[in-house]
């Protein structure tokens, strides 16, 4: 009975439900490794190329100090870096509080009720919204009101851009701290908004800041937005209230156009993009690491 | 050690509330005040009643341990001693907890309030995302403004209190969150008596820790008595005979045995009290 009960044990090597899982595990290992390889092999390629063509343009000094040049002659992207990091910044100031708020609204006060509920769908509908779709909004909304493109439209366009996408990492990362973190804090007698401030967003910092950091890095590339709002301009501009250029429209209109100087000018643009969001991510992770 | 005769002769007023019938009034001495009075106390978490007719008085300057089954409510009952429901808006209490004359249950006063004067400490170390130092200082700083000076003070102080001082002294910068777990659950019992409670709440403080971080923190509940009335919730029965002066059976919400520690476990009134102290259920 109890032979038949225990018999020899099925735990041997040659067991075929065994090797059936090993060879299981095998494939997934090859076809995962190759899905891996598959996506690297592109991004090494872009990098490569951007790097390659626009290389040589951003060893130009010139690239950082003069302006861009009409077709034939010599020149730089001075007035479109300069408009870029003023309309990046101005979104990003713009839409990164609203999104952080709003967050915080989401993920601390309004865990329950509707108007949550509706509010993150919306979000993520927006989230989602192609970016042509924003700047044909602020061009009808305030561009066609006014009757003038202008730094500070493409500005909003980019800040409308930012808050989603703020929304959600702050709401996913305010979620991710453990309620029972809370419930010390209040445990101590600290009023709601006080530890909301002092430590749930304190736990959540590294999170939001990458959020922010993402949504940085997503507006600086953005061409469609700013096409219908801050148009573009061949000259340097202090005036947020004028046309203004930037480096997405530049590496547009320059990379369609038939002149080889230009064609440089836009890889060097395109090229300098990346490479600043490449810096932006690894700086950002160095400081993350060190207060951790 | 007081011998348990010395006990039984200064034991609180116990009310030991059966099913809300009959409540069996124990002599109360003068000298053994209660701190908190517990009377008719019902606990809902939406329709579900938590909590049954509970009566009972906390003494002060002892510790009380509440013992049952996982569900029987012990937690849910101290979570209604300092307001911790009330940040949940489907949970609901109905009835007396009576603090110096005021009832926690239904006061005008600010929940903060009641909240620094009835510390709690979880199970699970909650040490904030800051320095071991700003942990103290936190809650400190919700009500005192004290000089750096002071608060350097009150900081050794509650950290020596919890008997954690020793081995912080020279990392006070560093967080809060890299302590070992029986570490963290001492700073949490010392961020706690720093803002200097009347009440400590404990929600079994020990379930996540190793035996000899447990033993530090049962020896600390010992001397913490001497200031502090220490209500604690714990699984483990040896814990609650080693730790309390007074043990609380429950069971489905209902408070069964309230009495002596000494007297429940050696001779309990009540049959389901004895089948889960001995092992035979629960």
């Amino acid at each position: 009975m109890s032979a038949v009960v225990c018999g020899a044990s099925a735990v041997n090597p040659g067991n075929p439900l065994y090797r059936a899982r090993k060879r299981f595990n095998a494939l997934v290992l090859v076809v995962s490794s190759a899905a891996l390889a598959f996506g690297l092999f592109w991004l090494v390629w872009i990098l490569g190329t951007l790097l390659y063509e626009g290389g040589t343009a951003l060893a130009r000094a010139a690239l950082y100090y003069q302006m861009t040049p009409p077709p034939g002659a010599d020149g730089g992207l001075a007035n479109a870096i300069a408009g870029s990091l003023a309309m990046v910044a101005a979104g990003t100031i713009f839409g990164t509080p609203i999104g952080i708020l709003a967050g915080t609204y989401l993920a601390e006060y309004g865990r329950r009720g509707w108007l949550a509920g509706a509010t993150r769908f919306l979000n993520d509908v927006l989230l989602s919204a192609p970016s042509i779709v924003i700047g044909l909004f602020v061009y009808s909304v305030y561009v066609a009101q006014v009757k003038h493109f202008s730094g500070w439209a493409g500005a909003l366009a980019l800040g409308l851009i930012v808050v989603p996408v703020v929304v959600r990492t702050t709401d996913d990362m305010l979620k991710l701290v453990p309620n029972t973190l809370r419930e010390a804090a209040m445990a101590l007698g600290c009023p709601g908004w006080k530890m909301v401030l002092l430590v749930t967003y304190r736990a959540a910092r590294t999170g939001i800041l990458t959020g922010i950091l993402l949504a940085i890095a997503r507006i600086s590339g953005e061409t469609a937005p700013l096409l219908f709002t801050a148009l573009n301009n061949q000259f340097w501009s202090n005036d947020m209230n004028a046309p203004m250029s930037n480096l997405p429209v530049v590496i547009f209109q320059f990379a369609m156009s038939p002149y080889e100087n230009w064609h440089r000018l836009a890889w060097g643009g395109a090229a300098l993009i990346t490479l600043a969001v490449l810096v932006l991510n690894i700086v950002a992770r160095a400081l993350f690491r060190k207060s951790d | 050690m007081e011998s348990s005769t010395a006990r039984a002769a200064s034991r609180p007023a116990i009310h030991t509330a059966m099913r809300g019938e009959r409540a069996a009034e124990v002599a109360a001495p003068s000298d053994l005040k209660p701190k908190l009075k517990i009377n008719g106390l019902n606990f809902y978490y939406g329709g579900f009643q938590a909590i049954k007719n509970v009566t009972m008085d906390i003494p002060e300057r002892k510790v009380t341990a509440f013992i049952g089954p996982s569900g029987c409510g012990k937690s849910t009952l101290l979570r209604t001693f300092n307001r911790m429901y009330s940040l949940y808006p489907d949970q609901r209490a109905e009835g007396e907890i009576l603090m110096d004359g005021e009832n926690l249950v239904t006061t005008r006063q600010d929940v903060s309030l009641i909240r620094a004067k009835i510390g709690m400490v979880f199970q699970k170390p909650t040490p904030f995302p800051m320095s071991i130092y700003d942990n103290i200082a936190f809650g400190v700083r919700l009500f005192e403004g004290l000089s750096k000076r002071e608060m350097d003070e009150r900081v050794e102080w509650a950290l020596e209190r919890a008997a954690i001082w020793s081995e912080v002294k020279d990392k006070l910068s560093q967080s809060g969150q890299s302590l070992s777990g029986g570490q963290q659950q001492r700073l949490c019992i010392a961020r706690c008596i720093a803002i200097k409670p009347e009440v400590l709440l404990l929600d079994e403080p020990c379930s996540a820790l190793d035996p000899i971080s447990t033993a530090k923190v049962e020896e600390l509940i010992h001397e913490l008595k001497t200031d502090y009335t220490v209500v604690i919730v714990t699984h483990n029965m040896q814990q609650a005979a080693r730790v309390s002066d007074y043990t609380a059976y429950m069971y489905l919400g209902e408070l069964i045995e309230y009495d002596i520690t000494d007297r429940i476990f050696i001779k309990p009134k009540k049959a389901a009290t004895e089948d889960y102290i001995t092992g035979r259920f629960g």
